[in-house]
């Protein structure tokens, strides 16, 4: 190793150290205020309101920021999708909004989540303090995940399990009311011999039923906002197909929201109805599944449509998005997809666009889109 | 020679379970239980099915990394299972392989360039002098830097990885490669990249393909012809036509219908298949597809269907179509 | 909520990977300005610089080493020297006959630290300092020796089981449960006072005890190497050195044996660790170095002195500050070198 590139490295862990620090010192205080936490909402038909959030991770070479400025919002009773590739920080907002970023050297550097709670508060979960944060987690909002036998614990039976997360959220209930409860919620869930399944260990099921048990066992709790992460990536098709048929009934059947995080732009598709594009830490796009699905504007929405085969549909050459993924450390200030794509013009060298609103909420990170060029044209 | 570079018939490979203390309890895992079919030269067959049909099984076993329990393999005019261990191994470059994790294929400790040239310098496929400028070429053909050479795994990523699996492949100068989901493990936008190079290669190179995937959309791009596998036999195979626009299957059918379409006004009436794909210790009697089947008959509990020919060469086996 | 904080945990880690996936490309990036290749070797040796436990470890049992092997030529006595005092108090080292019936002729016994015998003297007069040194290279010597023999026992027999399977795995490995199985402790009693019946040559128990040492502890790495063996058997890379034709030999010295060596050395180096700490409580139970020959475990015995245990502590508290501070050294690299090989695992 060169002296130089040492000597930057010390430098890199020393400012690390410095600010990892003071983000663990502000998490680490007691008795926080309310007021430095209570917010308002800016609209009341969200369920949750991302605002400018931030999450870096401080490493050895550099800072990664992970999510970089992501705004976007949940409404009641809506589905919105999370896509973009691996290492696009779809993952990360999901923890962020958890509050499970992995310290030291994961931290929320800056924005808001606004979420109104049951008691009517809304508070910027970025800044409750844990003990808060985990009567929410679990409680009103639930994770559905994409490995369900990780997230099934392998020494208990599914109904105790289940009952478990009920008998925690409903402590006035009977132990027959409890197990009547979780049987009903088991046959929602769509598995057909619900009182057999209640005895049984998750080793004993399949794939596509564990997922089941897992959205079950979501359910069990009411929760206003359900974040399903890859639920159906380690599935197979025809499961997938059955999962996605589940959830799409509940979706109506229950008034909770979704947060649904996918690389898959088909399962997007089916179960969406708002799409949030992600790259690099960035939101490119976002808007209406139709906006998106039909009039994509953004280039990397649009390779990424097009790059993927549909059955029924003949290219005799795939379009592909050529290189890879800009190294995350020391982003660039210009447009981070700018070296991958093809309509880049001189105004790309610019400072990094800024989300502009094509109407009707579908927005778009692109110079191609901005208003003063298309004037000044 | 004739023009069909593979047949496969009737293989059948089963994995014991358990450990063998007592011989009488021996059970086990039907994976590939009876697959025929055969790909002409400068063809890509897809093969699709879901996880545990035996697809990948049926991959390696026949380039006889596993020992068959039954069945035959000609490949290029030899039959493989006869062959001995230096005959077989001077064959192995002949058909070559492509995995689908890149991070476990790669030999970690060993620099990319050694990676692709060490079974060249094994079966001397290049004279010596030619070598550098063979594996830079090999390299160049697969989307690689020439100062990869020196590099080593863990600076590349997934996408890279891959390209470096497939010039390892590329570099023995083969006539088959079996593709084992080669690209599941990608990003979408990397996905179309790998597509794309194997297919470039493909003509290039004048290659034979086994495309094994449960990603029917890629199948359909890729593929000539494209075999459906269920619980460790083709339940149809045929052109792509037959099998994307006409198919007769009933597993078919519903396999085609779960692949969600990524357009959000597309309605399409699916055919939703229940429960789970049974285990492949202990297949169902008959046709192994009627628990699942939305048009079981009788017949299908009791009697396995017959593999037949529905016209030039679309075979399909189920208890529907032999009757009228 | 159990449930759901174990899936979180898997999800963070997760993260951590993919934080790590994610950075690999950067130091291409920067690699590629300098044209330098960076080995798998020198990455490790990167990381293993980093943490900050491995160095103080190095520094330790460098200074061990230093101490045991080069702290003799310096010091003016001899191992065995005995000291004594003649009757005016003035020290002597004879190490002829002594007449002890001349008058006021004394051994110096444990006499008090001073500037001539710096930890003071033992029970027969010997200088504790001077015998510290020597039985650090006792210790460290039967350490790396008995763990040589170890590996070589452990690693080709484990190879074996791994690489060939089926029979040879079977019967291999229910050797290594017979050896574990064996208890070690009752053993080398049995073997030391086996040793006392046939007379044998003090300086000979000392090799014979590392051979015993040895073979009662090859069984773990067999176990081992056997696991990361079958483990790597099913890793892509070697079904692709089978499919591209690669022969036996280079399969196994090219592919094999390197990807295992990290799993190796880390337990090597923590195995060095408990094997100094076998030797010691074996020579303490005055079944292992045998006297006059000094080792730390050796040294520590004489605690079993009730005068020895309460007033002086020169004479048996520096050989077992030795022996954990070695042995602590020894395990700080170990754990830093496991971290540097398997970034992963760490945390």
């Amino acid at each position: 190793m060169s002296k130089e590139s040492r000597e930057k490295l010390k430098q890199i862990s020393k400012a690390n150290k410095k600010a990892v620090n003071h983000y663990e010192k502000i998490k680490k205080r007691k008795d926080i205020d309310p007021s430095e936490y209570i917010v308002d909402m800016k609209d009341k038909n969200n369920v949750i309101e991302f605002n400018n959030l931030k999450t870096y991770f401080y490493t050895d070479v550099g800072i990664v920021k992970a999510v970089n400025g992501v705004s976007f919002d949940i409404p009641k009773g809506k589905t919105v999708a999370l896509v973009g590739e691996s290492g696009c920080g779809k993952s990360v907002t999901n923890l962020t909004l958890m509050r499970l970023v992995q310290g030291p050297s994961g931290q929320i550097v800056g924005g808001e989540i606004r979420y109104r709670t049951e008691s009517g508060e809304v508070v910027d979960l970025t800044k409750i303090p844990m003990s808060y944060m985990e009567k929410i987690r679990g409680n009103e909002i639930s994770m559905i995940f994409q490995e369900p036998m990780t997230s099934l614990n392998p020494v208990f039976t599914i109904g105790d399990q289940i009952s478990e997360t009920i008998e925690l959220h409903n402590k006035d209930m009977s132990k027959k009311q409890i197990k009547e409860r979780t049987i009903e919620l088991l046959t929602i869930v769509g598995i057909s011999r619900a009182d057999e399944i209640y005895k049984s260990y998750p080793h004993q099921l399949s794939g596509g039923m564990r997922q089941r048990v897992m959205i079950a066992m979501s359910l069990s709790c009411n929760p206003k906002l359900i974040i399903a992460d890859e639920p159906t990536t380690a599935l197979d098709v025809t499961i997938q197909a059955q999962i996605l048929d589940l959830m799409r009934d509940l979706k109506n059947q229950i008034n909770a929201s979704i947060l649904l995080i996918t690389h898959d732009l088909g399962v997007v598709a089916e179960m969406a109805d708002y799409v949030v594009v992600m790259y690099a830490g960035k939101i490119v796009e976002q808007g209406t599944a139709m906006d998106i699905y039909s009039s994509p504007k953004h280039p990397y929405t649009i390779g990424l449509l097009k790059s993927k085969p549909v059955v029924n549909k003949y290219t005799e050459r795939l379009y592909s998005i050529s290189g890879q993924v800009p190294n995350p450390i020391d982003m660039p200030n210009y447009c981070y997809f700018k070296s991958r794509c093809e309509k880049s013009f001189d105004k790309c060298n610019g400072d990094y666009p800024s989300l502009n609103d094509l109407g009707d909420g579908h927005k778009v990170s692109c110079w191609l889109y901005d208003k003063d060029i298309k004037e000044g044209r | 020679m004739s023009s069909e570079i593979l047949q496969v018939k009737n293989l059948v490979k089963y994995f014991p379970i358990g450990t063998g203390m007592s011989k009488k309890n021996k059970s086990v895992v039907k994976s590939v239980d009876g697959v025929s079919f055969s790909i002409k030269r400068g063809e890509i067959m897809g093969l699709v099915g879901e996880s545990g049909c035996g697809k990948t099984t049926v991959g390696r076993t026949i380039l006889r990394l596993h020992e068959a329990t039954d069945g035959e393999v000609i490949f290029d005019g030899k039959d493989i299972f006869k062959l001995n261990r230096s005959q077989l191994r001077k064959t192995r470059p002949d058909m070559q392989l492509i995995f689908q994790d890149p991070y476990s294929s790669l030999s970690p400790r060993i620099p990319v360039g050694d990676i692709i040239g060490e079974a060249v310098l094994e079966h001397k496929i290049v004279p010596k002098s030619e070598y550098k400028d063979y594996i830079l070429k090999i390299m160049r053909d697969c989307g690689l830097q020439d100062y990869h050479i020196s590099r080593y795994p863990h600076e590349f990523s997934g996408g890279q990885r891959q390209r470096i699996c497939i010039a390892r492949a590329i570099a023995l100068k083969p006539k088959l490669i079996v593709a084992d989901e080669p690209v599941s493990a990608l990003d979408v936008s990397i996905q179309a990249q790998i597509i794309n190079l194997l297919k470039d290669l493909q003509k290039e190179y004048s290659l034979t393909y086994l495309f094994i995937s449960h990603d029917l959309s890629v199948v359909e791009h890729i593929s000539d012809k494209v075999g459906v596998m269920y619980l460790g036999n083709i339940v149809e195979m045929g052109s792509k036509y037959d099998i994307f626009k006409n198919c007769m299957h009933p597993y078919t059918k519903a396999l085609l219908s779960s692949v969600p379409i990524p357009d959000p006004s597309y309605k399409c009436d699916r055919i939703l298949l229940k429960g789970d794909i049974p285990s492949a210790s202990n297949p169902p009697l008959g046709c192994k597809f009627n628990t699942r089947c939305p048009s079981v008959m009788d017949i299908c509990k009791k009697v396995s269907p017959e593999y037949k020919d529905y016209g030039s060469g679309h075979m399909v086996a189920c208890h529907l179509y032999t009757k009228s | 909520m159990n449930n759901n904080v174990t899936g979180l945990d898997i999800d963070s880690s997760n993260i951590n990977e993919s934080v790590d996936s994610v950075i690999s490309p950067d130091e291409k990036d920067i690699k590629q300005d300098n044209k330098k290749v960076i080995t798998p070797g020198q990455l490790v040796i990167k990381r293993f610089l980093r943490n900050k436990l491995a160095i103080v470890g190095i520094f330790i049992i460098l200074f061990m080493f230093i101490f045991s092997f080069a702290g003799p030529l310096f010091s003016s006595y001899g191992e065995y020297d005995i000291f004594f005092l003649d009757k005016n108090g003035v020290e002597f080292v004879n190490k002829e006959e002594i007449d002890f019936t001349q008058e006021g002729i004394a051994l110096n016994l444990r006499a008090n630290p001073s500037l001539n015998h710096l930890l003071g003297t033992d029970k027969d007069g010997r200088d504790v300092f001077t015998r510290l040194m020597y039985g650090g290279r006792i210790s460290l010597i039967i350490g790396f020796i008995a763990i040589f023999i170890q590996l070589l026992i452990g690693v080709s027999l484990g190879g074996a089981a791994g690489y060939y399977g089926k029979f040879i795995d079977n019967l291999i490995m229910r050797i290594v449960d017979i050896f574990n199985s064996i208890p070690s402790i009752p053993i080398m009693l049995i073997i030391s006072s086996a040793m006392l019946v046939l007379e044998i040559d003090q300086k000979n128990k000392i090799y014979i005890l590392m051979l015993v040492i040895a073979f009662l502890g090859w069984a773990g790495i067999a176990r081992l190497v056997r696991g990361q063996i079958l483990g790597l058997r099913e890793q892509e890379f070697m079904i692709a050195t089978e499919a591209t034709g690669i022969k036996t030999y280079k399969k196994i010295f090219k592919h094999l044996i390197p990807n295992v060596m990290p799993q190796l050395i880390v337990f090597a180096t923590l195995g060095l660790g408990s094997v100094i700490l076998l030797e010691s409580a074996l020579s303490f139970l005055g079944i292992g170095v045998p006297f006059p020959y000094a080792s730390w475990g050796n040294m520590v015995n004489a605690v079993n002195d009730p005068i020895i245990m309460n007033q002086h502590l020169n004479i048996w508290l520096p050989p077992g500050l030795c022996i954990l501070v070695t042995v602590m050294g020894f395990n700080f690299i170990g754990d830093g070198l496991r971290d540097a090989f398997d970034p992963k695992m760490k945390r």
